[in-house]
């Protein structure tokens, strides 16, 4: 027994001499993902396995990958931890409700890095990222009004979080530039993938008349119907013209692969430094798909804003906002756009509490 | 608000609405209705979804690789039933425990899927053909509703079906082959979750995206229970769960201030009562629950 114990001590030291040194280059490091949905969704799980592929295509034999996908929230935790014993340098988990059980494993394993997807919370071990979706939904709606007949979009959302919210405003706002009595019609499905849920909902606002389809929650089939419809639309996280030659107008594309291979190539160069990264347009995070379906003025003036957003000359929330309350608010800051909980003016809906 | 009323039941009772319903409810009443002879057999498949979701990949695949959406409908069926069979050989030959084989089932579908279907993601469906927004499989779901009800209730195979799932002891002693019905029965069940996948890949949404059935083979399953193992129940029931689904969509769209997530937890909270309500009566409930629902048989000789 007490042979055994030191053994492991002995193991433990020799671990603990490899944490001290960590901070150095290294030669080959480890990465592992996990993913809260199948790779095979096509769209938020999809995208970030695009940046695992995109990390392996940028450091080739320095690096070795692994994932897992489908990890539900209660799972995590042991999904963490095993991945730190099985000797990954850098962890990242890529949904919500992630924050706390990686809080917890990455606590217990201070030589590991880890990295949480839209979270709030960081330690000296754990950072987190994120992007400004909302620069995206800025230019799509000022095609939205730009290309509405009926002056009425209709837009499916998942849950009332501040990314969403701000996701609705940012649109609202850059269609009021072009038609300031642009209206949106919203529907909560309280999903973030359920191909027919989305599809009823979609069917729902095509019946109502509006003949701009706009969606945040993860599958294909609002865009599709839109397309049976002889509507218009935009695909969500990845570009989805093939599901919609008619009806995409553009796509707004997550791609994380920047901000991956930045990561771990420090992680390998032994540079790695816990923080909070929000990243948009102008760091590569956010693209547009290609503008397909418009008229050239329209693509132009897509064009022009997509270039404006990335060149940090124009952000979606600066200046004076009149709240949906008849307040006014100015110079929003990260933080009031990473918490928003309230509508612009001009979103004819209710904010679910 | 009253004017309001008026445009939101008008807006609904249209054809154009009563379509959309109409696809809502095929899946689930497809399902259903596969699921409810199986029980009446006397066997529990908690495999469902299992079944759907293979249908779902084997549906998109056989149409997408041939280009020809009927024999994704072929093909959609036959997962089913593959699944189905493997359930069987288990659950009655094998005599294993018939909630942790379907269980099983579910999950084995629903990985096996994902790796069947890897290469299909992203690649768009072919669509089966519509006539005027009525897609064939909604009619013959509605067809199938009447054939399994006359053939349950009107018929000598529906009397020995029932009499396997009520009393299999008795059912053995008059020399019917008790298993093999039940094979059959579990068969059918898988072809009719098969194809209720299949109309999800090929009809509703025509795409491969991994677990696209996202729980419709669990409400399946609790429509046949709350419904008393009735295929008109069955119909009613999934009708108004599609009905009230679409309903509580339209009323968001108003803007009345509703919180949506009480308006998207209506279809099932309507759907259980008023099915419960109609089964009220504990002689009827009783009279219909198949007695040897979930009980493997073994004949002594």
């Amino acid at each position: 027994m007490k042979k055994l114990l030191m053994t492991v001590g002995a193991i433990a030291l020799a671990f603990g001499a490899a944490a001290t040194s960590a901070e150095a280059a290294m030669d080959k490091v480890k990465a592992c993902w996990v993913y809260v949905g199948p790779i095979g969704d096509f769209g938020w799980s999809y995208q970030h396995h695009q940046g695992l592929e995109a990390v392996k295509a940028a450091l080739g034999d320095k690096v070795e990958t692994a994932f897992v996908e489908n990890i539900a929230e209660p799972d995590s935790e042991k999904t963490f931890e095993r991945f730190a014993r099985e000797g990954c340098n850098i962890i990242f988990g890529t949904s919500f409700g992630y924050m706390e059980p990686m809080l917890k494993v990455a606590a217990k394993f201070p030589e590991v890095k880890f990295e949480h997807c839209t979270g709030f919370k960081a330690t000296d071990n754990m950072g987190t990222y994120n992007a400004k979706f909302h620069e995206g939904r800025y230019v799509i709606g000022q095609i939205a009004a730009k290309m509405s007949k009926a002056g009425k979009a209709g837009y499916i959302v998942s849950f009332p979080i501040p990314e969403v919210v701000s996701g609705i405003n940012a649109f609202m706002l850059g269609a009021q530039t072009v038609n300031p009595d642009f209206k949106v019609e919203v529907i909560w499905a309280n999903t973030w993938f359920d191909p027919a849920k989305e599809a009823d909902a979609a069917k729902v606002l095509l019946g109502k008349g509006v003949d701009i389809m706009v969606q945040h929650t993860d599958s294909t089939a609002p865009l599709q119907e839109a397309e049976k419809a002889g509507a218009m639309g935009f695909g969500q996280a990845s570009d989805q013209i093939k599901f919609a030659p008619k009806a995409q107008l553009t796509a707004i594309v997550d791609n994380w692969a920047p901000h991956y291979v930045k990561s771990v190539t420090a992680v390998l160069e032994g540079t790695w430094k816990s923080g909070q990264y929000w990243g948009g347009m102008g760091d590569g995070e956010v693209a547009m798909a290609p503008f397909t379906n418009l008229p050239e003025d329209v693509a132009k003036m897509a064009m022009e804003t997509t270039a404006a957003i990335t060149a940090g000359k124009l952000n979606p929330f600066a200046g004076k906002i009149t709240k949906q309350d008849g307040s006014v608010v100015e110079n929003l800051g990260d933080g009031d756009i990473l918490g928003m909980n309230w509508y612009v003016k001009g979103v004819d809906d209710k904010l679910p509490q | 608000m009253m004017e309001a009323l008026g445009v939101l039941f008008s807006n609904f009772f249209s054809a154009n609405t009563q379509l959309i319903v109409l696809a809502a409810l095929t899946p689930f009443l497809l399902a259903a209705l596969g699921e409810l002879v199986t029980e009446r057999a006397g066997v529990l498949n908690l495999g469902v979804e299992g079944m759907m979701i293979m249908g779902a990949v084997a549906g998109f695949g056989g149409a997408f690789l041939t280009q020809n959406p009927w024999v994704g409908i072929v093909t959609s069926i036959l997962a089913g039933m593959a699944m189905a069979l493997l359930f069987a050989f288990l659950s009655i030959t094998l005599v294993t425990n018939q909630v942790a084989s379907g269980l099983a089932l579910t999950l084995l579908g629903l990985g096996l899927s994902g790796l069947i279907g890897e290469s299909f993601v992203g690649q768009p469906g072919v669509k089966l053909p519509t006539y005027a927004g009525i897609d064939p499989l909604m009619i013959a779901a509605l067809l199938l509703t009447i054939i399994v009800a006359l053939m349950l209730f009107r018929t000598r195979w529906g009397l020995i079906i029932r009499a396997v799932g009520n009393n299999h002891a008795a059912a053995h002693a008059l020399g019917y082959g008790v298993n093999k019905v039940r094979y059959l029965c579990v068969l059918f069940g898988g072809a009719c979750s098969g194809l209720a996948g299949g109309y999800l890949a090929l009809v509703y949404t025509p795409q491969w995206v991994e677990n696209m059935t996202a729980g419709k083979g669990w409400i399946a399953l609790a429509l046949v229970v709350f419904a008393s193992w009735l295929p008109f129940r069955v119909a009613a029931g999934a009708y108004l769960f599609g009905a009230i689904s679409i309903l509580a969509f339209q009323i968001q769209t108003y803007g009345w201030g509703i919180p949506p997530q009480f308006l998207n937890s209506l279809p099932y909270l309507v759907t259980i009562l008023a099915l419960v309500l109609i089964s009220g009566s504990r002689a009827i409930a009783k009279r219909n629950t198949p007695a040897m629902l979930g009980q493997p048989f073994v004949p002594d000789r």
